[in-house]
């Protein structure tokens, strides 16, 4: 079978199966499938509050999706968007509460670009290391994940802290918050899934026009053969890493320039491992990445309404664990297939 | 009885008939060949057979029995064992690990290495496959590994065993080894099927021969009764020649020049000692040696791949010493890689991607940062029409060519770079007759080009053929120089196996 037709298919039969194994937990609990699906839709899109909260959810998702979906690609597997995400919001809150007296044509691009060229050099540093001793990334980033946690920690209980209650930074300025697109009661839904969108389109470029791309490609699938073609190997995995890490230090901006306006401990709440299984589910591609994460973050804000008619709200959870089992394992779905081919 | 019969098998791939109603009896005890040109389908006729892939239509039957095989697991319950042409060991397990990797055998709930150790050494008194139970896979010759792949088979209790172009890869020495080997599966009844492109291997070791060609099936010959002109002409569909001339050319000035080269091995040895030579223009120097006595290493280091412990390059006169890869093709540099699955080819790019690797940031092919996708698809057809890539589909996954087809699109690739010198190792391997005579009339070009060119090859036959020097290598070090037109291949023999030029001469 096509190839680029299997990329679409195991995602897609996965998720069915997975939403059918999910309707037996359901009736298993007591409880009426159809009613459980209709909160669940009607949490994630039954209104306009309800669709914002979506696109908020999605955004961030979106980005570290892309940053481990890239490093994919290039092999590397970045464990650590969850600490470049940090670091990026971080830095960029910190320059970023003194951008007052800038417009925002310059404040917001600005901002955007400490998080993202925090993000690279902090990965980087995993490719660095990865490309001049063979360690591991997996091992490296995820002990950079430990140190950006407790720095940042560090930072909003002494440095940067204000007031008492939750640990937190200063606001940013005004003039670096991102516009509102849509504000419904309480929740703004601001320009960062445009940004988001847009990152999406460039990584698609990138990895498919441009040469930059065909060289990482390149040393992703066989770098015996890069080598050979006159390709860097160790230059190509520390371009991968950083490009990597700039898209989840984008994801740190977008929450910290369009929902929580300063950082503090819940901005990264795990969504840059959350990118680990948006990545896989969209089969790295990033197109697909866009579909996984909006997927996520709708069965995600969804869940709330779920839980008013009795349905636990980690239902979702089931989804989407069975969901990232079943694509991870991606030769029992194919197996599937290529048996019901067989048997024709 | 026949222990195999596919009957009406078709497989198609996009945009390409693999097998087109194929039907193939195999007598139970018998060895039976198979061949045909590159691309032909014999090794997706075999795939199918052992699992890897499902016939679209056809049916199998195995002593009689009609079977539906659905995957390795199926094949071996029915008694089939494969061996690929490339091995699937794990390097860093031992020789008797490996062979009992899968179906271990359990003291309780532990794994009883004594009891394979002890099973692994009787298979191979009994067949008289020569291994080192003991040693790594990494540290153990390609033919060494090639006895541990079939002796797995035999572990895993395989009775009809597929062998895809065993003898590609090994020396004559260990080809006749093999065919011991083969001879003694045989007569303990055994059934053996072996796919070569080497007629004669056929005509030695064989019962019967299947010939295919272009996805059929064009002939099934009795082996005594036939002659490799005869097959020949079934794989091809007219008389093949299959000598190519070599015209007197007068070399030129040194394009390439080393000086007392050292380079070591992945284990950290002296795998090239102080090796000098130079190559002129339109002059071709072949590198003799049984495989394994620093060739590879020699190679690598030449092209920037492996790193230089002391000595010089000289490219037309500069010094090139510790030049990347980029740096030496910019240089005029082409190299055509012994391994085109490790470093020749990128498995998962389409043809057009593989075609343009190494000069795929050239203004050739691109559009200020982008790839120029127009003229990269117009470039490799141009090339595929060239040199006789088949199927022609541009867009066909490097991994998906046959193995001939692979090695045709790495040549192109690299002669079209149009290079002052190229390294050419095993530029035949596991090609079939008709392209052995293109690749060598291509060489034979380049030198008339004026290029200049550095064979590495184990065939001697090939060496002898193309060189106008002969240099021969035995554990890293150049044994003596001649000219194929005044020495025999009794003399190279010798120097192979680590006499020296004088002593050789003297007897
Ligand atoms: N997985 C695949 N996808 C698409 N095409 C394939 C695939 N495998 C083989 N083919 C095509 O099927 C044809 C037959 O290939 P096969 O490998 O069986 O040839 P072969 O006779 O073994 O040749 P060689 O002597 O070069 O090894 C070729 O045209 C090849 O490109
Ligand atoms: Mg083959």
């Amino acid at each position: 079978m096509n190839k680029k037709v299997m990329a679409i298919l195991v995602p897609v039969i996965s998720v069915l199966i997975a939403l059918a194994i999910s309707t037996i937990v359901i009736i298993l609990i007591g409880k009426n499938p159809i009613d459980a699906y209709s909160a669940l839709i009607r949490g994630s899109f039954g209104s306009k509050q309800a669709i914002a909260d979506t696109v908020i959810k999605t955004t961030p998702l979106i980005l570290t999706g892309l940053a481990v979906g890239f490093g994919f690609r290039a092999g590397v597997f970045n464990i650590g968007a969850e600490g470049q995400m940090v670091m990026g919001a971080l830095i960029a809150a910190t320059f970023a509460s003194n951008f007052g007296s800038l417009p925002p044509l310059i404040a917001i691009p600005l901002t955007m670009l400490i998080a993202m060229l925090v993000g690279a050099g902090y990965a980087a540093i995993a490719g660095f290391l990865k490309a001049k001793t063979g360690a591991h990334e997996v091992v490296t980033t995820i002990m950079l994940n430990s140190i950006a946690g407790n720095f940042a920690s560090y930072m909003v209980n002494g440095p940067l802290k204000v007031s008492s209650g939750t640990p937190k930074s200063p606001e940013i300025a005004d003039s670096a918050q991102l516009p509102v697109l849509m504000k419904v009661g309480a929740i703004e839904m601001s320009a960062g899934i445009i940004i988001a969108i847009i990152a999406a389109i460039i990584m698609y470029i990138l990895l498919n026009k441009s040469t930059a791309g065909y060289e990482i490609k390149a040393v992703g699938f066989n770098p015996y053969a890069a080598e050979y073609g006159g390709i860097s190997v160790s230059k190509n995995v520390v371009l991968a890493m950083a490009i990597s890490g700039a898209l989840a230090g984008l994801a740190g901006a977008t929450e910290l320039m369009g929902v929580h306006h300063r950082f503090l401990g819940e901005l990264s709440g795990g969504k840059g491992f959350d990118g680990i299984s948006i990545a896989l589910i969209g089969q790295n591609n990033p197109i697909g990445i866009i579909f996984a994460a909006f997927l996520i973050g709708s069965l995600r804000t969804g869940s709330n309404e779920m839980q008013f008619i009795g349905v636990p709200k980690h239902m979702v959870m089931i989804i989407q664990g069975i969901v990232i089992f079943l694509v991870a394992a991606d030769r029992i779905v194919r197996t599937i297939l290529i048996r019901k081919r067989v048997a024709k | 009885m026949y222990a195999v019969e596919m009957v009406n098998i078709v497989k198609r791939f996009p945009g390409v008939l693999a097998n087109d109603h194929v039907t193939l009896r195999v007598k139970k005890g018998s060895i039976h060949a198979i061949v045909g040109e590159n691309g032909a389908g014999k090794s997706t006729l075999m795939n199918q057979l052992y699992g890897l892939y499902h016939p679209d239509e056809g049916e199998i039957f195995i002593d009689g029995k009609k079977v539906v095989i659905k995957g390795p697991r199926d094949a071996i319950k029915e008694g089939i064992g494969m061996v690929h042409q490339h091995f699937m060991l794990v390097d860093t397990l031992t020789v008797a690990e490996n062979v009992v990797l899968g179906s271990e055998p359990k003291k309780g709930l532990n794994f009883d290495l004594k009891r394979a150790r002890k099973e692994v050494m009787e298979l191979s008194e009994k067949y008289g496959l020569t291994v080192d139970v003991d040693a790594k896979v990494e540290d153990i010759s390609v033919g060494m590994q090639q006895r541990v792949e079939i002796i797995k088979t035999l572990y895993r209790g395989a009775n009809i065993i597929i062998l895809d172009e065993p003898t590609a890869v090994l020396t004559p020495q260990e080809v006749e080894e093999l065919f011991a080997i083969m001879r003694k599966l045989k007569s303990d009844g055994k059934t053996i099927l072996f796919i070569s492109h080497k007629l004669h291997e056929v005509m030695e070791i064989s019962d019967r021969v299947t010939v295919m060609r272009l996805g059929k099936v064009t002939g099934e010959l009795e082996t005594s009764q036939t002659n490799p002109k005869e097959i020949a002409r079934y794989m091809v569909g007219r008389d093949v020649v299959l000598t190519v001339t070599k015209e007197f050319h007068e070399p030129k000035d040194t394009v390439f020049e080393v000086k007392n080269l050292v380079v070591k091995d992945n284990r950290g040895l002296v795998a090239v000692n102080d090796v000098s030579f130079e190559v002129k223009r339109g002059e071709i120097v072949g590198i003799a040696g049984v495989a394994g006595n620093g060739q590879t290493e020699l190679v690598e280091a030449i092209t920037g791949l492996r790193k230089i412990e002391s000595g010089h390059m000289y490219f037309e006169g500069k010094d090139v010493t510790g030049f990347t890869p980029r740096q030496l093709r910019e240089q005029g540099m082409a190299h055509i890689p012994e391994d085109r699955l490790k470093h020749g080819l990128i498995k998962e790019f389409e043809a057009y991607y593989n075609v343009i690797l190494g000069g795929h940031y050239k203004t050739l092919f691109t559009n200020g940062p982008f790839l120029n996708h127009n003229k990269i698809f117009e470039y490799t057809k141009q090339l595929m029409e060239e040199f006789d890539v088949r199927p022609r589909r541009i867009e066909h996954l490097g991994g998906n060519f046959s193995g001939g087809n692979q090695q045709k699109l790495v040549v192109g690739r690299e002669i079209n770079t149009n290079p002052k010198f190229l390294v050419v190792a095993q530029p035949t391997r596991g090609l079939d007759v008709g392209a052995i005579e293109f690749i060598h009339k291509q060489i034979l070009k380049m030198r008339e080009r004026d290029v200049g060119i550095l064979l590495i090859s184990m065939e001697l036959e090939e060496i002898f053929s193309l060189s106008d020097r002969i240099l021969v290598m035995y554990e890293g070090e150049i044994m003596g120089e001649v000219r194929p037109e005044e020495t025999t291949v009794e003399e190279v023999g010798m120097m192979m196996t680590g006499h020296r030029l004088e002593e050789a001469r003297r007897g």
